[in-house]
């Protein structure tokens, strides 16, 4: 198949070569059972662990393999959301949980959490969300209150990502009412620290091999020295994490219309109606072709912003909304055609595509609503402009 | 604890045809891969390694230069050392002179294992004859179609399957075991063991490396003919009747049998 050169690393086709084939041999398999029975896919994570697959972004020296090229970890991301986006949010999230370590903690913190995440002996967990905070993160009243050398956490979490089946949770939390956004801090949980409960698992329209549920803190005593950073700065801690979390979420887009167009153009070919293959019919290879279009076009997007940021940019946040609205957007249309290629059977179980258009719509929600990336953008436009106009 | 896994690269035979006229292996185009009965056997390995770290996995093929490939699969997987027999004088051993040469290999490694383990059979000959013969070569006891395995005081235990059942047998090591499918389901190879295979030069064994007897080794040596190889005539692919009522597939078989004289 022809391909674009994107100028990957050797070390980034390697990846791609191992998780396609993992994601043929491992996941396509279970993936219609894994959506029905809304089982978490903990073989699959373990696994990935033992192929060190769970540990790509993070440093070589916290046991992972990154050594300051993204593209492995978010062409891994790619290809297992091209087979199954409910296996690699769970697989991502784990990212998203270590992001705020890696962003704002310090070295005995990272030197303590990285390595188990490294190894997929642990795996990790991001909550923000609150039931009264979703778009609007800075609205949470889940509160950190200092007591000696402890933290006492009181609130509820809600639609945590790996909830119950992590070990790991970055928390955030108000330690001072008074300074809004500013008196957020973030917290480093374990799994069976007393008073941190979850809730039920959440029955969901689609990622539903993915855990997520509600985190529960009653009087849950965190050690001080799992604060992240100082107090009142947690919120950048989670701004700043959304802003390389992004683009995998892209990354999912990407490798979800991917799949879902392999199989429009496989079934499109060998379709027969009216005597021959519904693809020789110009209204549907020209749906096709957009397809194709839009996937490529969201994978130029997403690994132009990836390169930007590792190449040390300093203001990225622009494009990494833009790519993950973009590429969420482009997931849900071309799912939504595939159905449209495969007609009644699209619509039926027994082919991917109606669990692929169930599953694309979560990217559009997820990490920022596709709204809140364009008020990203549109925030960022106007900085900008403001300068260029005075200039 | 040292580990000997025979490994056979073959070609990956949901591509193989037989050429209709000269009934030999179509290989043009194939990929070769490891033999998947070999993958259990690695397999049943590093899990024994997993359970006792102190081990140590030698990989030995015996082939072309090219089969240096399944050397460095194995490796991926986290096979420790690779022994790649391979000279033109071994070109065309049957399975008898296969047996010898790999036996004669073994015997120059030290450690001396305490396990030899085989496919059940490889698939391109399926003639599951190398494992037993090796064995016999190195007057190992071998237990063939094995499915479990477990090691502690220097004798293994061993779970050793039929068509209808399995018996567990007990053998004291050093032993030879054939592997079997259902044993495990392979690993796949590790990206820190895919970079260390990259890195692996493999260097060949020779015939005289091994102190091979050349009277006993390549073609000449070996007894076995293949005369010609024929494909099974296809089988019709009968008849399937199913989702209905029990009594109308019933009603319907019967009348087929009638019709057809059967009954
Ligand atoms: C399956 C799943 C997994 C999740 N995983 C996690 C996780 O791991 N960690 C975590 O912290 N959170 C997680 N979330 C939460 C997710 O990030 C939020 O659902 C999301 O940010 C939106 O918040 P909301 O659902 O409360 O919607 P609201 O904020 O109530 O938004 C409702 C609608 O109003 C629109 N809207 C809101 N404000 C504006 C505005 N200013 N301008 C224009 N439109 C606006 C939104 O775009 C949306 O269409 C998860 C959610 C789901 C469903």
């Amino acid at each position: 198949m022809a391909i674009l050169d994107y100028g990957l690393s050797e070390m980034a086709l390697e990846i791609r070569s191992m998780m396609r084939e993992f994601a043929e041999a491992r996941v396509k398999p279970v993936r219609a059972e894994l959506d029905e029975s809304g089982q978490f896919p903990a073989d699959i994570l373990r696994e990935l662990g033992k192929m060190d697959l769970m540990g790509l972004y993070i440093p070589v020296e916290y046991g992972g393999t990154f050594e300051g090229d993204s593209m492995p970890n978010i062409i891994a991301v790619e290809e297992l959301s091209r087979v199954c986006i409910g296996v690699s949010v769970s697989y991502a999230a784990n990212g998203l949980g270590a992001d705020p370590i890696l962003i704002g903690g310090s070295e005995e913190q990272k030197k303590k959490y990285l390595p188990p995440l490294a190894s997929g002996e642990k795996w990790a967990a991001y909550a923000l969300t609150e039931p009264n905070a979703g778009s609007d993160a800075g609205a949470i009243r889940t509160t950190a209150v200092k007591q000696g050398d402890k933290y006492i956490l009181n609130g509820t979490k809600q639609w945590i990502t790996n909830g119950g089946e992590a070990d790991i949770y970055t928390v955030f939390a108000v330690t001072d009412k008074t300074r809004g956004a500013r008196g957020v801090s973030a917290f480093i949980v374990e799994k069976g620290t007393p008073g941190f409960s979850f809730g039920k698992k959440e029955d969901k329209l689609g990622i539903r091999a993915s855990a997520t549920r509600e985190l529960i803190f009653e009087n849950c005593e965190v050690p001080a020295e799992n604060l992240i950073g100082r107090e009142g700065s947690g919120f950048i801690w989670a701004m700043r994490t959304f802003d390389v979390s992004r683009p995998g979420i892209a990354a999912q887009g990407v490798g979800l219309a991917q799949g879902a167009l392999d199989e429009a153009v496989m079934y499109a070919k060998v379709r027969e109606q009216f005597g021959r293959p519904i693809i020789a019919n110009q209204g549907l290879s020209w749906m096709l072709a957009d397809m194709a279009t839009k996937v490529e076009t969201a994978r130029a997007l997403t690994y132009a912003v990836v390169r930007t940021i590792d190449s040390g940019a300093k203001d990225y946040s622009k494009f990494s909304a833009m790519c993950k609205w973009y590429a969420s957007d482009v997931a849900m249309q071309v799912t939504t055609d595939a159905v449209q290629v495969l007609g009644g059977y699209g619509y039926m179980k027994e082919y991917p595509v109606e669990k692929m258009m169930r599953d694309a719509k979560i990217l559009q929600i997820y990490e920022g609503t596709n709204q809140i990336q364009r008020d990203i953008i549109g925030l960022a436009l106007n900085k900008e402009y403001a300068a260029v106009s005075r200039a | 604890m040292h580990i000997v896994v025979c490994v056979k690269q073959v070609p990956n035979t949901t591509q193989v045809r037989i050429h209709p006229e000269t009934h030999t292996l179509v290989r043009d185009g194939v990929e070769s891969v490891m033999n998947p009965f070999d993958e259990n056997a690695l397999e049943m390995a590093l899990q024994l390694k997993e359970s006792h770290p102190d081990t140590v996995i030698t990989v030995l093929t015996m082939g072309p230069s090219q089969a240096e490939a399944v050397l460095r699969e194995a490796v991926g997987r986290g096979a420790d050392k690779v022994m790649l027999l391979s000279d033109k004088a071994l070109a065309g051993s049957d399975t008898w002179a296969t047996s010898y040469a790999l036996s004669q290999a073994i015997r120059t490694m030290s450690p001396r294992p305490d396990l030899v383990l085989f496919g059940k059979q490889a698939i391109d000959g399926d003639t599951a004859q190398v494992g037993p013969s090796v064995a016999t070569w190195l007057a190992l006891p071998c237990i063939t179609c094995a499915f479990g395995l477990e090691v502690a005081d220097g004798r293994a235990k061993v779970k050793r399957s039929f068509e209808d059942g399995y018996e567990i047998l007990e053998v004291a090591l050093p032993c030879a075991l054939t592997v079997v499918k259902e044993a495990n389901v392979p690993r796949m190879a590790s990206l820190r063991g895919k970079m260390a295979a990259k890195k692996l030069v493999i260097e060949p064994t020779t015939a005289e490396m091994i102190g091979a007897d050349p009277a006993n080794i390549g073609l000449l040596a070996s007894p076995t003919r293949v005369v010609s190889i024929l494909s099974p005539p296809a089988r019709s692919s009968g008849v399937k009747w199913q989702g209905e009522e029990p009594a109308d597939m019933a009603r319907k078989l019967v009348e087929e049998l009638r019709q057809r004289k059967l009954i």
